[in-house]
């Protein structure tokens, strides 16, 4: 399609391949097993899938953090998987990530303002320090951040305020692309809707692609136009939201949705399916 | 004759480290025989303050300042050590969150599963294990004989989960406390272990007091629920009037945060600030209230 920005096709990724000669160990183990994957400019896909199903490794593909052993990752037109680390950076910038625990991801040592200036430089995208800060200073109003954020270290802010930091170092550098992995899931219902509502809004203020990566697919239904269903290391079933919601071609795709406990009164939920889910995971 | 297994009174704690802010604000609960009692709130709330109180496991810088939790008849917050170790186990079990930190990694499921069972209901080691095999069969483990010889780590978090809820009930004790116990496990494992609880649940007449942040899992398991907000109860009642028609604004507003796959143009609505603002104001209230009681 003309409007893709991100085509992956066949990503086969293996963990622990024994290097060298006379290299022992385990064999290796294969995560994804040939993914293709699609996301246009300014759209928005969830990839969903439970544990082990290789959306986090798929993410990580995509962002050239890890190296498909096979398959290609195509970014604006241009191969980027093969590409070397000089040849590589321009596409850094335009490719970003939010990471799943900003507690983590944030170093402790310094000031949020330090964390979103470097970047920034790094990239070019501001000549000098003060350049840099009113971009920053220009963020953190955007995400909603009082600019005296700047002066904070990560672990005196909330989990919610946290994520807004992880949001504002990723959009900051005028990205195309970005890659969300679960970054709602540590937050309570209230912060989480504040949170998604924000991404929602900046996606379409910046024409940005979003990949989703959740558990949750009441989450993704809110946020995304299409859906990508994984299970182990495969894509099971992939579509617009409104269609795969509403008639599920996968029967895996039926179970999952299936399993999520609606905040509604139901008696006969719990007892229901388990002829289903004994077929799908027979 | 009561009909009820746990009765929390006016159970009121403080934090040492936090200025003595309080960190329960006079909560009251019943858990009627053979009920599930939810506990539901965001994190701050308190829910698993009250949880740990009842297991007299509450961190040293919580000190529980009034009220009472009655079990059958006694005051669990005057027993002694001894005497509250004598009930844990026998008739108050606990299902954690985390079935990983719950298992000891360097013994084999056996050995953990039939201490509880040689200890507290006095059984051989030869019958303690004959029991657990059944135990297991019982949460559906279909190869009783390998999960008892394994290690925690060689089983799924799913497994796991069922091996603890096997060494819960095993005791066959009157009150399970539930803390969160599905929050780590995907989706459809979190189906099966809720139906698995249920299950057990109705068929020992067993009362569950489970607490979690989900009010999707609470809707689908809980016969009646408590919200907590900043460790006071700001609603109670039976689990399909509180979803329906809930009373307090806060309950409200926490069922529109909740996005559903089902309503997809609604949810993701931010707890609207006045009901914040209303919220904080009640519990001040609430707090200047109970300082005027106390001098009076």
């Amino acid at each position: 399609m003309a409007d893709d920005l991100l085509v992956a096709n066949g990503l086969v990724v293996s963990y622990g391949r024994p290097r060298g000669l006379l290299a022992r160990g385990p064999q290796s183990t294969t995560i994804l097993h040939g993914v293709d994957i699609r996301v246009g400019r300014g759209e928005t896909v969830g990839i969903v899938g439970e544990s082990g199903s290789g959306k986090t490794t798929l993410g990580r593909a995509l962002l050239g953090l890890v190296a498909p052993a096979s398959g290609t990752v195509l970014f604006d037109g241009t191969t980027i998987n093969t590409l070397d680390e000089r040849r590589r950076q321009p596409f850094r910038r335009r490719m970003q990530m939010i990471f799943q625990d900003p507690m983590s991801s944030l170093n402790p040592r310094q000031t949020i303002g330090r964390i979103l200036i470097e970047p920034i430089l790094l990239h070019g995208l501001a000549k000098t320090r003060s350049a840099a800060l009113d971009l920053v200073h220009h963020v953190l109003d955007r995400v909603g951040l009082s600019r005296v954020t700047v002066d904070r270290y990560s672990y005196e802010l909330s989990g919610g305020q946290r994520q807004r930091v992880g949001i504002a170092r990723a959009v900051v550098l005028q990205p195309d692309f970005v890659l969300a992995d679960e970054i709602v899931s540590g937050l309570d219902v209230s912060t989480q809707a504040q949170v998604l509502r924000l991404l929602k809004e900046l996606t379409g203020e910046m024409h940005l692609a979003l990949a989703f990566i959740s558990h949750d697919l009441s989450v993704i239904r809110s946020i995304c136009q299409r859906v990508v269903v994984m299970r182990e290391g495969r894509v099971v079933e992939e579509g617009p939201c409104e269609r795969v919601f509403a008639a599920p071609a996968a029967a895996y795709t039926r179970m999952l949705i299936d399993a999520i406990p609606l905040p509604s009164v139901d008696p006969g939920w719990l007892t229901r399916g388990v002829a289903a889910e004994a077929a799908v995971t027979a | 004759m009561t009909d009820y297994r746990l009765a929390i009174e006016k159970l009121s704690a403080i934090s040492l480290r936090d200025g003595n802010k309080p960190v329960l604000r006079r909560v009251s609960l019943t858990v009627g025989t053979g009920e599930v009692h939810g506990l539901v709130g965001e994190s701050g709330a308190g829910k698993s303050t009250i949880a740990k109180a009842i297991l007299g496991i509450v961190p040293s810088q919580v000190r529980i300042t009034g009220g009472r939790i009655d079990f059958e008849g006694t005051d669990l917050l005057t027993l002694s050590r001894r005497g509250l170790r004598a009930v844990l186990g026998r008739d108050i079990a606990l299902i954690p969150q985390d079935p990983l930190t719950a298992l000891n990694p360097a013994r084999r499921i056996d050995a953990q599963m039939t201490d509880g069972l040689r200890l507290k209901r006095g059984l051989s080691a030869k019958q303690a294990r004959v029991r657990a095999l059944e135990l297991l069969e019982e949460v559906q483990i279909r190869d009783p004989e390998r999960v008892l010889n394994s290690y925690p780590h060689q089983l799924s978090g799913g497994m796991r989960q069922r091996v603890l809820i096997a060494a819960a009930f095993g005791l066959e004790p009157k009150l399970v406390i539930a803390d969160e116990p599905t929050t780590a496990l995907d989706v459809t494992v979190q189906k099966q272990i809720l139906r698995l609880i249920r299950a057990l649940q109705e068929r020992h007449g067993t009362s569950v007091l489970f607490v979690s942040h989900d009010l999707g899992v609470v809707a689908k398991i809980c016969d009646r629920v408590t919200v907590l907000y900043m460790g006071k109860v700001v609603e109670q009642g039976a689990t399909a009037e509180v979803l329906t028609t809930p009373h307090h604004a806060y309950t409200k507003a926490l069922l529109a945060a909740n996005p559903r796959y089902d309503r997809p143009d609604t949810g993701l609505e931010p707890t609207p600030p006045e009901v914040i603002s209303a919220l904080r104001a009640e519990i001040s209230a609430f707090d200047v209230s109970l300082l005027e009681s106390r001098d009076g």
